[in-house]
């Protein structure tokens, strides 16, 4: 058995994020390996955009996104769900308003 | 001979042979690149490598279906699979095997650069609409094959000491297949007082230096110009790899004609 | 919280249908399963990419050209989604590929049998494509979220797969006799191959109990199994094609189709290694991979060099 172990052909990880018309947020695609950002791009293109998903493209080198975990789920996002007057349904508008609509 | 005196049926004659010629490249070159699915150096190249291959197997089935409908012919298969190699219009450099990377790779920047210039100049020229739709179409997809194919000549010229040695050996054995791009016969000259072609060997120097441009950010050699060229294929004698291509890409249709295929 | 206290914890999750993403705690048992589960579907889709490639260059007409082109193209996107999906849990895709290639990794015994004719290619879409869909279809509802997103991927891509397969099959099936003999004879080929992709039956199965605690899996093997066979009667009558089994009878009590018994020796077998092209498939692969260390090679080079010339430049 003859393995392969050597490490210098490895490509780097990449995430893909997409747009899927103009006007809309990028989304997470999935990834893609690439030796470099121009390679990286292609190879999203290639892989991501068969089906005509997407109009534009960002591509992220893996190790670059840091993401919460679930301990810090309470305290980043569990504050949130007290904050009612954040959202416009908190508050009422007079009857007379909502008739003229 | 002038626009206006020249017989609808001869004129329409003209504009087969145009398409044909450009779509044999693009099947004979497809069919090549399209051996590599499943077999590509890395995952995502071969799902680039199909991906070019069924942009140019989708320009030339294009062609050959309008080619068919002014011939009276069936459909496009009738020109992909019931015409012999001596029939074929493609230039050599599209039939030869698959080889390397390395070769898959410069034989893809070569072609695309060819087919950029030819195709901007043909979409400024050719007067028949529908075939200048279709060109405009496919041109867009030219762009591509023609920067992924010149990213990959860069990493691989400039790449390790094996990569620069493979595809300066894939240029060098190319070359020769090089002349017949810019080959113009008669069919090529009644076709340009049509405008329904371009004179291939106005932009030969464009061409030239789009390649020599590359060539040299990748650290490569130009081959030498002044060396043995191959030509003829485009009138049909091409080399023996073609006859096994065909061989290959038409026995089953060839065996059973009567049997319905689509 | 102890160590208990987070499997009980996560188990709750899982039992609320919650999805456990790659930065959540997990048992180790519950990440090494998911690898070793995840990483044999990537790598059946790329061995699965080679019995058909077989006929790209022979197709019969430039539609089942491009068709087939792009659908081998897109098993190779299903593996690197497979892959993609693989690395979230810490491991690296060279290393699977590696496992596959040179160590003790398996991939679907299905991919071990030669392409013969073109109805072949038929017959792999309607029956091979329609087997991985109903299993797809539940791994999408896989506990593991990154799994669960690749497999809805996959299914979206997917439904093109089957039908394609099987309106080529209804025309050769209904062909000239040449025709429907390629057909009838693939079908006769690919039937039990294609039932034993689903596994071994469920006492003989030893992953499965777990799979299905932790919400891998939500069917076992044999209840998918049953499920293809139900919707796969119907389509095969449809065409005019046989199924080779002259146990296959409808079961008015049960309501689902009763079939003979699976050559389990035969897939045992296979997966041992000893199948009809296991070591071509193997030797394929093996070669894409060691001709291709050079290209990769290059590219990192290149890469590396463009870096230095960046930094310096600034």
């Amino acid at each position: 058995m003859t393995k392969n172990s050597n490490n210098q052909s490895e490509w780097p990880l990449w995430e893909v994020f997409y747009q899927p018309k103009d006007g809309k947020p990028f989304e997470h695609a999935g990834s893609v390996h690439a030796a470099d950002a121009e390679m990286a791009m292609q190879n999203a293109r290639d892989t991501y955009a068969r089906r005509s998903e997407g109009i534009a493209i960002w591509v992220v080198p893996s190790d670059q996104i840091t993401a919460s975990t679930t301990e810090d789920e309470e305290p980043f996002f569990d504050p949130a769900n007290d904050k009612p007057y954040r959202h416009p349904q908190f508050y009422s508008t007079p009857r007379a308003v909502k008739k003229r609509k | 001979m002038s626009t206006l005196d020249i017989k609808p049926e001869t004129k329409n004659k003209i504009l087969v042979e145009v398409m044909l010629r450009l779509a044999d490249d693009r099947l004979i070159h497809g069919h090549r690149l399209s051996e590599w699915t499943g077999h590509g150096p890395e995952l995502e190249e071969d799902l680039a490598l199909a991906n070019v291959a069924l942009d140019m197997i989708g320009h030339a089935a294009a062609l050959y279906s309008y080619a068919a409908e002014i011939e009276g012919k069936e459909d496009e298969d009738y020109y992909a699979y019931f015409r012999d190699d001596i029939d074929f219009k493609n230039v050599a450099m599209m039939e030869l095997p698959k080889g390397d990377f390395a070769f898959t790779i410069a034989r893809l920047f070569l072609f695309s650069a060819y087919s950029y210039h030819l195709y901007k100049d043909l979409i400024q020229t050719v007067e028949d609409e529908q075939l200048n739709g279709m060109l405009q179409k496919h041109f867009k997809e030219i762009k591509y094959h023609l920067r992924h194919s010149r990213e990959w000549v860069l990493r691989l010229g400039d790449g390790t000491e094996e990569s620069h040695k493979r595809i300066q050996n894939a240029f060098d054995e190319i070359w020769m297949y090089t002349g017949e791009l810019f080959d113009l016969d008669e069919a090529d000259q009644a076709a340009i007082e049509q405008r329904l072609f371009v004179d291939v060997t106005a932009f030969r120097n464009e061409w030239k230096s789009l390649v020599n441009e590359v060539l040299k950010e990748a650290t490569l050699n130009v081959p030498d110009d002044d060396q043995y060229m191959f030509s003829g294929a485009r009138q049909g004698r091409h080399t023996e790899y073609l006859g096994r291509l065909l061989a290959e890409m038409q026995f089953l249709r060839r065996s059973y004609p009567d049997a319905e295929w689509k | 919280m102890t160590e208990e206290e987070k499997r009980e914890a996560f188990q709750e999750r899982i039992d609320n249908g919650e999805k456990i993403e790659p930065k959540d705690w997990m048992p180790d048992r519950y990440r090494q399963q998911l690898i070793r589960m995840m990483s044999q579907h990537a790598h059946s889709e790329i061995v699965g990419m080679l019995p058909e490639g077989n006929w790209i260059t022979r197709a019969p007409s430039l539609k089942r050209k491009m068709v087939l082109l792009a659908k081998v193209q897109d098993e190779a996107g299903h593996g690197m989604y497979l892959y993609s999906a693989t690395e979230t849990l810490g491991v690296r895709r060279k290393d699977l590929i590696e496992d596959y290639l040179y160590g003790s990794a398996k991939y679907s015994s299905i991919f071990n049998y030669p392409t013969l004719t073109f109805a072949d290619i038929c017959v792999i879409g309607w029956l091979v494509d329609g087997a991985a869909i109903v299993n797809q279809t539940m791994l999408a509802k896989s506990s593991y979220g990154p799994y669960s997103r690749a497999n809805i991927r996959i299914c979206r891509e997917e439904s093109f797969h089957k039908k394609q397969g099987y309106e080529m099959l209804a025309k050769m099936a209904d062909g000239t006799p040449e025709q429907q003999k390629m057909a009838q004879d693939a079908v006769n080929r690919w039937w039990w191959p294609t039932l034993m992709m689903f596994g071994p039956h469920d006492e003989d199965s030893p992953n499965s109990e777990e799979l299905i605690k932790w919400g891998v899996k939500t069917k076992t093997n044999d209840e998918l199994r049953q499920d293809f066979v139900d919707r796969t009667v119907m389509e095969a009558k449809a065409i005019g094609i046989t199924l080779p089994d002259s146990e296959l009878k409808y079961n008015e009590e049960t309501g689902h189709w009763n079939f003979g018994e699976i050559p389990w020796d035969e897939f045992w077998s296979v997966i041992k290694g000893d199948g009809p092209m296991n070591r071509e498939r193997m030797k394929a692969r093996r070669k894409a991979y060691e001709k291709g260390e050079w290209v990769r090679e290059a590219a990192m080079e290149y890469a590396r060099k463009q870096k230095l010339k960046e930094e310096k430049a600034s």
